[in-house]
């Protein structure tokens, strides 16, 4: 893959109050993409639901660090990379399955499912006991490209 | 307070404002819980005209309510959907136990769920 034209780190404590963070983090690094709302919408709905995995999922106990990480690319690509040193995901097939949940009612068991709906690839690693690394890809056409269109 | 209630002729309507994510989807839960606990109302409207920015814990926020009063035969509204709201209630099959509304202006047409 290409080096990125402009990229950021970004390092958390998993504490739920940073979910808000993060996302307006996100969306203000590819403010420079241009993005139209709906982009924007969908690309901070993804990024919330992966590290709210990260705070749910795979630090259920104690408290843990999420790294994230954010480039973009020639003609509007966006990647963002979230990534937990936690449980890790024993079957990936699995949580992958909407409605699938380990947490009980109030969770919809929807992130895996949203995360693909909104983006336009999401790549999942995982190894029990080491943590997980969720890359999510959406290439932005933005207010121009819409125009364009 | 994210959610401010309105009650009327049995119809208790929940207006959310605000950002609704895993961090403050606990405490609006509270809030609902403790009004349905206490009105019992027939119907439960969920307003989401407000909501500037949703994610999947919405849905389950919605769910639960949907389990909270569907289990004394109570119906369940969700009005004032966003575009991307609405296609994350659809995911979850929400469609067949609620009416799910879009805001007006939304290429979304208004439709009623219908009963699987």
């Amino acid at each position: 893959m290409k080096e990125p034209l402009n990229q950021m780190k970004l390092e958390l404590e998993s504490r739920s109050v940073n979910e808000g963070f993060a996302r307006a983090a996100i969306a203000a690094f590819a403010a420079q993409l241009d993005p139209n709302v709906e982009e924007l919408t969908d690309l901070k709905t993804a990024v919330s639901e992966a590290v709210t995995n990260c705070i749910v999922h795979a630090y259920p106990e104690q408290r843990g660090k999420i790294y994230i990480w954010a480039g973009v690319y020639a003609q509007g690509l966006v990647r963002v990379r979230v990534r937990d040193k936690g449980c890790g995901i024993a079957n990936i097939a699995q949580a992958r399955q909407p409605l699938f949940s380990t947490q009980g009612e109030e969770r919809a068991g929807l992130g895996f499912a949203v995360m693909e709906s909104f983006m336009d690839r999401i790549r999942v690693r995982s190894t029990v006991s080491k943590g997980t690394t969720i890359t999510l890809e959406k290439r932005v056409k933005g207010r121009v490209g819409a125009e364009q269109k | 307070m994210p959610v401010r209630f309105h009650y009327h002729d049995a119809a208790l309507t929940a207006a959310l404002s605000g950002e609704i994510d895993h961090h403050s989807a606990g405490r609006l839960r509270e809030c609902t819980d403790e009004a349905i606990a206490k009105l019992r109302p027939r119907l439960l409207r969920l307003d989401f005209q407000d909501v500037s920015f949703m994610d999947s814990s919405a849905v389950g926020y919605v769910m639960g309510r949907y389990r909270a009063i569907s289990a004394y035969g109570a119906t369940l509204e969700v009005v004032n959907l966003s575009a991307a709201a609405l296609r994350m209630m659809r995911l979850s099959g929400l469609q067949s136990l609620a009416k799910l509304e879009s805001k007006p202006g939304q290429e979304e047409q208004n439709e009623r769920g219908q009963a699987s």
